[in-house]
């Protein structure tokens, strides 16, 4: 664990993950994707603002007894493309990785074009997006070629 | 050298130069020589499916077609066919595919070609989507100018008329800026301005263009014009229309100072942006480019079907 981290006022968990770097202010988001309520019987830290070396400000999301499947953590990348996902056993951190947008975004999102093929009802299709750019995040619709910006992504995503 | 048989034809982007001058020197010999290639595509079906209104695309595929000697079937208006009972799209092709060897398909949804080459297992030519593209229109676009001028690169280009919502204009843009022109004017009202993602395009490809609320003092410059039409219902407000008609109308006395071999293309058709006082001029190259779609069309039908 960094020395940052060890500065933070949230004390470490045993087992579950920690989504660290989240982009400044996107930790409810993430919850959010996630389906956390804080009703759930585990531990959940957040920890939102606090600065960064590398980010200038981030947010941070420590769960207990938690572990994310792939289609989570692809969410997360959509969301906060910076994020980092540490696995945690036993108070240490057993396995880190970057989330990373995929390629190819399928069904997750609508395309923002309402005369687009992807939104006409008794077609079989799915909304597929390309990434145009990843920072800032831009997606592209693989069918008409309308642009999806971020806010709109997370907008999408959250239902916020 | 690409090859196009058994290619979908969905975006002028998608195609590379070489291959875009091979459908043009194709479709050159085909004029030249028309009557030997009639039987080339004997036996071959091509289906049209054309759920918006068409009068040179469809026609012209047609004869583009029987021209080359295979025959053609057209899917029946909604209220004739089985689309009226409710049948969706994916099903009405799965039917045409069965029934042909290549589908021409229009549509005012977007990305309706694209979904469809999916579905299809036979190649499909994307004959208009929405707002989006007609890359067939803008080959018979480039091959009308490489007559002209016998080549295709460094000409100084103007696109006149509705940039955002006209699919001819915009696939022409995407067309023309593959091969380096020297300058692009995007003449156009205000709102009616070339799209971010055309903007981008010419930006990533290094192309000099200015975007123009008229054409005064630009018309000597160009090397081609393309006109297109303004619809009045893109404008909410009718006066608004009626104000900015007149900047956009070309007449043979605006003419006068143009370039010898200049030209003015028009995918047609057009209300009264071109003036009936141009059509005699040499400068129209209109009806050169509308009958331009035949042989056109016969060189892609041949290349994706035979080789």
């Amino acid at each position: 664990m960094s020395e940052e981290e060890k500065r933070l006022i949230v004390t470490k968990i045993k087992d579950g993950t920690v989504i660290d770097h989240i982009d400044a202010g996107r930790a409810l988001y993430v919850l959010k994707i996630l389906g956390i309520t804080g009703e759930e019987d585990f531990t959940i830290a957040v920890v939102m603002n606090v600065e960064s070396k590398r980010m200038g400000r981030k947010d941070i999301v420590k769960l207990e007894k938690m572990e994310l499947r792939k289609e989570q953590v692809d969410e997360i990348a959509l969301i906060a493309p910076n994020a980092t996902i540490n696995i945690i056993r036993n108070y240490r951190v057993v396995k880190k990785y970057k989330v990373d947008v995929p390629k190819v975004i399928e069904g997750l999102i609508n395309c923002i074009n309402p005369n687009c093929i992807t939104n006409q009802k008794r077609e079989p299709v799915r909304s597929t997006f390309l990434v145009k750019s990843l920072r800032p995040l831009i997606l592209i619709c693989k069918y008409c070629g309308e642009e999806i910006h971020h806010e709109d992504i997370i907008r999408q995503l959250t239902g916020v | 050298m690409g090859s196009l048989k058994n290619r979908d034809i969905i975006s002028i982007r998608e195609l590379k130069n070489d291959e875009i001058l091979d459908v043009i020197n194709v479709a050159k010999d085909i004029k030249k020589n028309m009557k030997s290639y009639r039987d080339i595509l004997k036996g071959y079906i091509l289906a049209t499916a054309f759920f918006e209104p068409s009068t040179r695309t469809k026609l012209s595929f047609q004869s583009a077609m029987k021209r080359l000697g295979g025959s053609v079937i057209d899917l029946p208006p909604e209220e004739a066919s089985s689309r009226a009972k409710g049948e969706n799209l994916a099903d009405t092709i799965r039917m045409l595919e069965c029934y042909s060897d290549i589908i021409v398909i229009r549509h005012k949804i977007e990305g309706t070609a694209k979904f469809v080459s999916e579905i299809a297992n036979i190649p499909i030519i994307n004959g208009g989507d929405g707002t989006k593209e007609h890359p067939t229109q803008a080959l018979i676009d480039l091959f009308t100018i490489y007559e002209a001028y016998g080549r295709l690169d460094g000409l100084t280009v103007g696109v006149l008329g509705d940039l955002k919502y006209g699919r001819a204009a915009r696939s022409f843009i995407f067309g023309i800026s593959k091969f380096s022109p020297e300058k692009i004017y995007l003449i156009s009202p205000e709102q009616l301005r070339a799209r971010k993602d055309v903007l981008e395009f010419l930006n990533k490809k290094k192309i000099f263009f200015r975007e123009k609320n008229d054409y005064s003092g630009i018309l000597k410059n160009l090397d081609v014009l393309y006109v297109t039409r303004i619809q009045r219902e893109r404008f909410p407000d009718p006066m608004e229309y009626e104000r900015v008609r007149g900047s956009y109308r070309i007449t043979k006395d605006i003419l006068k100072d143009v370039k010898d071999n200049f030209i003015i293309l028009h995918p047609l058709p057009r209300v009264d942006e071109i003036d009936f006082s141009v059509d005699g001029t040499k400068f129209a190259k209109y009806f050169v480019q509308a009958a331009n779609g035949v042989p056109i069309r016969m060189a892609l039908l041949k290349m994706i079907l035979v080789e």
